[in-house]
């Protein structure tokens, strides 16, 4: 009696399933099929050029020091940038939930303008703002006594400086997901936990942070899963320079198979960020089962 | 009812216009064409299309960024044009895609075309492995815009014509731009200033038919040697465009003296320097080794595609557009130089001081390696040199690395040729 029941599950879950089949199945096994040969230009003009390599695209790229720079770079990126991104909403979420909060409409829509800008746009501005000789930046350090810096054009402040651009237009977006978690949480705990004579710091710690665990698992998620993805900022502010120190995995990517129309290659990159993603994704889903927030 | 009317009306025009199209037998021309020019060339094809009434130019602008992927894209889906301006670079790739039908027959059948007054080396930019491909629309070549007046300051009479006197003339303005200034801007995000300098040599930047990378040649080592002494003894800032943000205006206030780029920046410094420092500015030849040396010969060539099914009607917009008269009309519209001898003679170009001498650069072009691979070993060359110019790499170092780049880029093209070889066809 059961497989009827069965079979009408599958019925109902096949058009989605159906969906997911076409559009993500097929094409991801396209591109791994794609990851093992070299299609180039020169496949392009007769498919008759185009050779099976199995898996030398991925031993390519794992000898290429360019891969592992760029892959450095975007753990270095994913590293500082994640918790930055995550600690500064929760931040902001805090102060625009505060009962004390004045203008807290002004302020949600200026915290969340930089998200709904557009990123040319605002690295123009960037640029000037960090501009060596010109920028507000230096211009503001200068009266603390601090020598200009060279923002975009030293390898080692390069990347500080993309982090802070891609932290100050995205935090925005994760403030409106904690700020809805936070009015969430019932009044009656806060309550509960003053007549226990819990301080604010207290009060933050044990219950605001443990109601506020699944929005955080979410928001860790989904922040991590996109800086991995760091492509735009360096593209319109750097171009992946100086000496490379702001080329990411995706960028690498672009260059194989946008530029250089190397498409083999590039799906190789792809896979491997692919699997980087679900592993580290699947290591925090496990962290936080582990820590029960799930 | 007056709805009724309106589409009754809209309904009679796209009658009319239906006729209209059955009557017009002309063969049409497709015709894409990159960035502002393609502006500018539209007002030219109604005279063509009057002197030609069998033909009628579909033209497409198409914005420089996305043109090479969409041009890969038309090919694969076979959706090109009839004819087209190619980037000189993408011309190799474009012939090694078999994308190109050779003009050879139809240059030698055209009465009155006369190749040899294009400047040798812009043509050659069009010829691969023995075969045209491509006629010049226009040109650019790299060379130094210099102040005149910082030169005077620094007591530099003779504008530097070979490394040795650019060397002192540079030592000297460095002395006296003043703290903080520089004598020459070689941005570190282009790869045409080192690229001008290393094909000023003998040797070829690559080696066998373009199997391998020549870059630890004596000349090319010669070349980036003088690329990083202008970092190392400070004549040269350590900076991208993108530093400088407005590159005019820090020539105009002494930032750096010499800036090595293309023509198109005449109308810029022009636009840019306020009137006062019109007079203070000038381009001069790229000073070379030993005496007035050699430059890029880069710009755009007109190329039909092989699957064009009106190549003559194709050939006759070419002939047309690259013609002397409509060359020199070009000139006036857009600014940009022509690649033939003759409209230089028209008075618009030889009374302008600025163009001069790009007139006599133009005379020394040199195309660079004719292999597909070459913009992918020009941007690792762009790399490696900016880590040189970091100090992070030797002279010796760098052109060793840069084989290695090189080599590796070229393994298909070898495997290419070898096929070819054993399939027993010219390569």
């Amino acid at each position: 009696m059961r497989a009827p029941h069965s079979l009408a599950g599958w019925l109902f879950a096949a058009p989605a399933l159906a969906v997911i089949v076409v559009f993500f199945g097929l094409p991801v096994l396209a591109a791994f099929a794609l990851s093992l040969t070299d299609f180039d230009i020169y496949a392009l003009a007769d498919i008759g050029n185009l050779r099976f390599v199995g898996l030398d695209n991925y031993l390519g790229l794992l000898q290429n020091p360019l891969f592992w720079k760029s892959l450095g770079n975007t753990a270095y990126f994913v590293a500082v940038g994640v918790p930055l991104s995550v600690a500064l909403s929760l931040g902001a979420a805090l102060l625009l939930h505060s009962k004390l909060g004045r203008f807290k409409g002004f302020f949600r829509t200026a915290f969340f303008a930089p998200v709904v800008t557009t990123v040319v746009a605002v690295a123009v501005i960037w640029r000037y703002l960090f501009h060596t000789k010109y920028g507000l930046v230096n211009w503001t350090l200068s009266w603390l006594g601090v020598d200009p810096v060279d923002w975009l054009g030293d390898p080692h402040w390069a990347m500080p400086t993309i982090i802070l651009f891609a932290v100050w237009k995205n935090f925005g977006y994760n403030m409106i997901i904690f700020l809805a978690g936070l009015q969430g949480i019932p009044e009656d705990l806060y309550e509960a936990a003053r007549i226990d004579g819990a301080s604010r710091w207290a009060q933050f710690r044990h219950v605001t942070v443990p109601q506020l665990g699944p929005v955080m698992l979410l928001v860790g998620i989904l922040t991590m899963a996109g800086y991995f993805q760091l492509f735009a900022e360096p593209y319109v502010m750097t171009q992946g320079g100086p000496l490379e120190s702001t080329k990411s995995v995706l960028y690498l990517m672009y260059d194989e198979g946008f530029k250089w129309w190397n498409l083999g290659n590039a799906s190789a990159v792809a896979f491997l960020l692919f699997v980087l993603m679900t592993a580290v994704t699947s290591g925090l889903l496990w962290f936080a089962r582990r820590r029960g927030v799930e | 009812m007056r709805c009724c009317l309106l589409l009754a009306a809209a309904l009679l025009a796209l009658a009319g216009a239906g006729c209209a199209r059955s009557r017009d037998e002309r063969t049409v021309v497709r015709f894409w064409v990159m960035g502002y020019e393609g502006e500018v060339v539209a007002r030219l094809l109604p005279e063509f299309e009057r002197q030609h009434p069998g033909i009628r130019v579909d033209l497409q602008v198409v914005p420089w960024l996305s043109a090479h992927e969409k041009l890969l894209t038309a090919f694969a889906g076979d959706a090109l044009p009839d004819v087209c301006p190619l980037g000189n670079t993408w011309i190799p790739e474009f012939a090694a895609l078999g994308a190109l039908e050779p003009l050879d027959e139809e240059i030698a059948a055209t009465p009155g075309f006369d190749a040899g007054d294009f400047f040798p080396g812009v043509w050659d930019t069009g010829v691969v492995e023995g075969r045209t491909y491509a006629v010049p629309w226009y040109v650019e070549t790299r060379l130094p815009f210099y102040r005149r007046d910082m030169l005077a300051k620094a007591g530099v009479e003779r504008v530097p014509a070979s490394w040795d006197e650019w060397r002192t003339a540079m030592g000297r303005v460095k002395q006296v731009a003043g703290p903080g200034n520089y004598a020459i801007l070689l941005p570190l995000n282009e790869f045409e200033p080192l690229l001008s300098l290393a094909i000023q040599q003998p040797e070829p930047l690559l080696r066998d038919g373009g199997r391998y990378g020549n870059f630890r040649s004596e000349g090319f080592r010669q070349s980036l040697g003088f690329y990083k002494e202008m970092f190392d003894r400070g004549w040269a800032p350590v900076v991208t465009n993108n530093q400088i943000s407005n590159v005019w205006d820090e020539f105009g206030k002494g930032f750096y003296s010499f800036y090595i780029s293309g023509p198109w920046n005449i109308a810029k410094f022009k636009e840019r320097l306020p009137a006062s420092q019109q007079d203070d500015w000038m381009t001069m030849p790229l000073p070379g080794p030993r005496g007035p040396g050699a430059s890029l010969a880069n710009g755009t060539s007109f190329v039909v595609f092989r699957d064009s099914p009106n190549k003559a009607a194709a050939w006759k917009l070419i002939a047309w557009l690259a013609s002397p008269r409509v060359q020199a009309e070009f000139h006036a519209l857009t600014g940009d130089l022509p690649p033939r001898r003759s409209p230089w003679s028209t008075p618009a170009l030889a009374g302008d001081a600025y163009a001069r001498a790009f007139r006599d650069q133009l005379e020394r072009a040199v195309s660079t390696p004719k292999v597909p691979e070459w913009e992918r070993i020009a941007t690792e060359m762009l790399l490696v040199g900016e880590q040189v110019a970091n100090g992070r790499l030797s002279v010796d170092q760098a052109a060793e690395e840069l084989d290695r780049r090189a080599d590796r880029i070229l393994e298909k093209r070898r495997w290419m040729l070898d096929q070819a070889q054993k399939a027993g066809v010219a390569p």
